[in-house]
């Protein structure tokens, strides 16, 4: 195969990524390789195509050209399902749940393929121990436990936002792409989103895009920088806040501060 | 705690069990008979619905089709029995019309439910209406417009059971719909039906969590067809004759009636839809003409006041009667319950008249005119009020309820 070996050594690697809607090119090119077990975070000014990029690499959008590896694996325009069976599950920067199931049901729903059970019709669901146990493991990590038999679409905006953590990270997967995790939450609702986070993806693979650079360079072990659809610069923390293609490219913007 | 609860449900579908041993004891006519045996039928075809409508969100305006077919198959089926092609109980005809409405579905809805939502819809209207136009076509199968008859004695008696008199009919009827009842409750209870709740609920999210949405679609509408199905066969044996009527868009509108009267939302819901249109259409149309008049009526007004259909109404009331506040409502229900009244008695005046043809002048002609427009308008100043008052007293009830919902 073209991709090469590169690939395989890593969790994640793009190669010459394009996406084109109609005439504009959304995403030109990225190159991105994200290795096993780090934490690495996504960042760029609005509309330089991050969203688009995790849709492409999840399966949500075809790519226009160019190729996606999952642990050495060619996963390029493949369904969203089928890529997550491969073992890569991600958030959305919008809550996207199963607003009228319970809080347990969403975990429950989220860990029923894993566990094998697929488009079971003759086992009781209320007798599958293993898929009632990872739930409430998950349920007990986003804290929710007091919300348990509560509708989803009932729940907090904030709670909501762990919740859809909670689905994300409910079957194990072990490369977790997160959408904006803290986007629109209060400082405090922050601080405990980012603790959840890093406990969550202890020992998995993370690629997330967000905005608040508090949140950044308190989880990141590596950054790149996305902007017109193409990655400028790729490195760690220290090396993202020195360079001077991002300052450029935040023209007028600090890199520390909010660019809402 | 759970324990509690599924001894509960043994204890309710026992009492379902023993009901429907019981009721033709309670009710031993004919009339009443042949009334039950339609209501054993339209509850399986109406909860065979919901597999769609209610667990997975798919809208179909053409679910007869499977209930039709399983039909026309199972009159196929019994015949060849009695010219002695093969031999199968009649009790067992069920399984014949279900295994056809599961590979009709199957094929069928490899097709139909690649798409939600309207396009799912418009699908399903297309292939009612080519299923309905086949009908007409192929007449050595759907005997064109007289339909198939059969013998539903055609096995003789096994077990010293003809099928002769209407009742063993009943008990047949009775048997399967209790297993069906039973089977499409257990199924959702499964990993598939809870599946089928989340892509009722956000398709694309299950997705990211392994599954394929349409997979879940085309494996629950096969199953609503196998069901479907059986229902359909029971109604072959049941009146020994199936015309192309009953897989037309007539049939298949009615089925969505009775989901969304009853509520679509609980999963007993379509069983009270498919008991109050049944009976409805058998006891409404013995007194007037209008009576599908006053079933699109009804229809309306549930749509209208209560789009959870009448289970919602049920539902909603649970934490009313667990904090015990119910008596605070029974005021201002009762008081729209009698404007209710007077509004009604006074439109079903208006459409008799209308409907009777009675624009013939006269002094007591127009006595009843007025008298009837006097209580619409009465009655509708007054229901306005009640439901006001109703809409008061709940608004009351709302922060003390939240803790027993």
């Amino acid at each position: 195969m073209e991709l090469g070996d590169r690939m395989n050594q890593h969790a994640l690697a793009l190669v010459d990524v394009r996406k084109r809607f109609g005439q504009t090119e959304i995403i030109n090119g990225v190159n991105l390789e994200i290795v096993a077990g780090e934490r690495h975070a996504l960042i760029g000014p609005n509309g330089a195509g991050k969203s688009t990029l995790f849709n492409l690499i999840s399966g949500r959008f075809p790519v226009s050209s160019g190729s996606i590896a999952l642990n050495g694996t060619d996963i390029t325009s493949k369904e969203p399902q089928v890529i997550n069976r491969l073992g890569l599950s991600r958030s959305f920067q919008i809550n996207n749940i199963f607003p009228k199931l319970s809080v347990f049901e969403n975990l429950r729903c989220s860990v029923l393929w894993v566990l094998g059970y697929r488009y079971s019709f003759f086992k009781r669901i209320s007798a599958l121990r293993d898929a009632k146990e990872s739930a409430e493991h998950t349920l007990e990590m986003i804290g929710l436990e007091n919300r348990r038999e509560k509708m989803a679409g009932e729940l907090t905006y904030a709670e909501q936002r762990a919740l859809e953590i909670g689905i994300t990270i409910a079957s194990g997967a072990s490369v977790i792409l997160l959408d904006e995790p803290t986007a629109g939450m209060s400082r405090s609702e922050t601080d405990v989103a980012v603790e959840l986070i890093s406990r969550v993806t202890e020992g998995k693979t993370l690629l997330m895009v967000e905005h608040d650079m508090g949140v950044v360079f308190d989880l990141a072990d590596r950054i790149s920088v996305l902007v017109y659809g193409e990655v400028i610069a790729s490195g760690t923390p220290a090396e993202i806040r020195m360079s001077k293609k991002v300052q450029e490219a935040y023209l007028g913007t600090a890199v520390d501060g909010d660019e809402e | 705690m759970e324990r509690a609860f599924n001894k509960s449900r043994l204890i309710l579908w026992s009492s379902v069990a023993l009901l429907f041993v019981l009721l033709p004891f309670v009710f031993p006519g004919g009339f009443a008979l042949s009334i039950l045996s339609q209501l054993g039928i339209a509850i399986i075809f109406a909860l065979s619905y919901n597999m769609l409508l209610g667990q997975t969100g798919l809208l179909s305006f053409g679910h007869a089709v499977y209930f039709g077919l399983g039909a026309f198959v199972t009159a196929h089926a019994i015949n060849f029995v009695e010219s002695g092609v093969f031999g199968l109980p009649i009790s067992f005809m069920p399984l014949v019309g279900g295994l056809a409405g599961l590979v009709f579905s199957l094929i069928l809805g490899f097709v139909t439910t690649r798409r939600p939502g309207t396009p799912f819809a418009m699908i399903s209207l297309g292939i009612a209406e080519m299923v309905a136009a086949s009908a007409l076509m192929f007449t050595t199968f759907f005997g064109g417009e007289g339909g198939i008859v059969t013998n539903r004695t055609a096995g003789g008696a096994v077990w010293g059971i003809s099928y002769g008199p209407q009742v063993q009919v009943y008990y047949l009827i009775a048997v399967w719909c209790f297993i069906s009842m039973a089977l499409m409750f257990v199924i959702t209870r499964t990993p598939l039906g809870r599946i089928a709740n989340a892509v009722r609920d956000n398709p694309e999210r299950t997705q990211f969590v392994g599954y394929n949405p349409t997979r879940v679609r085309w494996i629950m509408m096969s199953l609503a067809g196998f069901f479907a199905g059986i229902g359909g066969a029971l109604t072959t044996i049941n009146y020994e004759i199936i015309t192309a009527e009953s897989l037309g868009l007539m049939a298949s509108g009615n089925v969505v009636l009775m989901a969304f009267i009853g509520g679509i939302g609980q999963f007993w819901g379509p069983i009270i839809g498919a008991v109050l249109v049944t009976f409805l259409q058998s006891f409404l149309s013995n007194f007037t003409q209008a009576w599908l008049l006053y079933f699109g009526l009804l229809f309306l007004l549930i749509i209208l006041f209560s789009p959870g259909g009448i289970s919602s109404i049920i539902t909603i009331h649970a934490p009313v009667w667990r904090a015990g506040v119910m008596k605070r409502l029974l005021p201002s229900y009762m008081f729209a319950l009698w404007a209710g009244f007077v509004t009604l008695v006074g439109i079903i005046g208006v459409i008799e008249l209308l409907y009777r043809g009675t624009l013939v002048v006269g002094v007591h002609v127009a006595v009843t005119w007025v008298f009837a427009g006097l209580l619409v308008l009465v009655g509708a100043f007054f229901l306005r009020r009640a439901i006001r008052a109703v809409a008061q007293v709940w608004a009351d009830l709302t922060p003390e309820l939240a803790r027993w919902s």
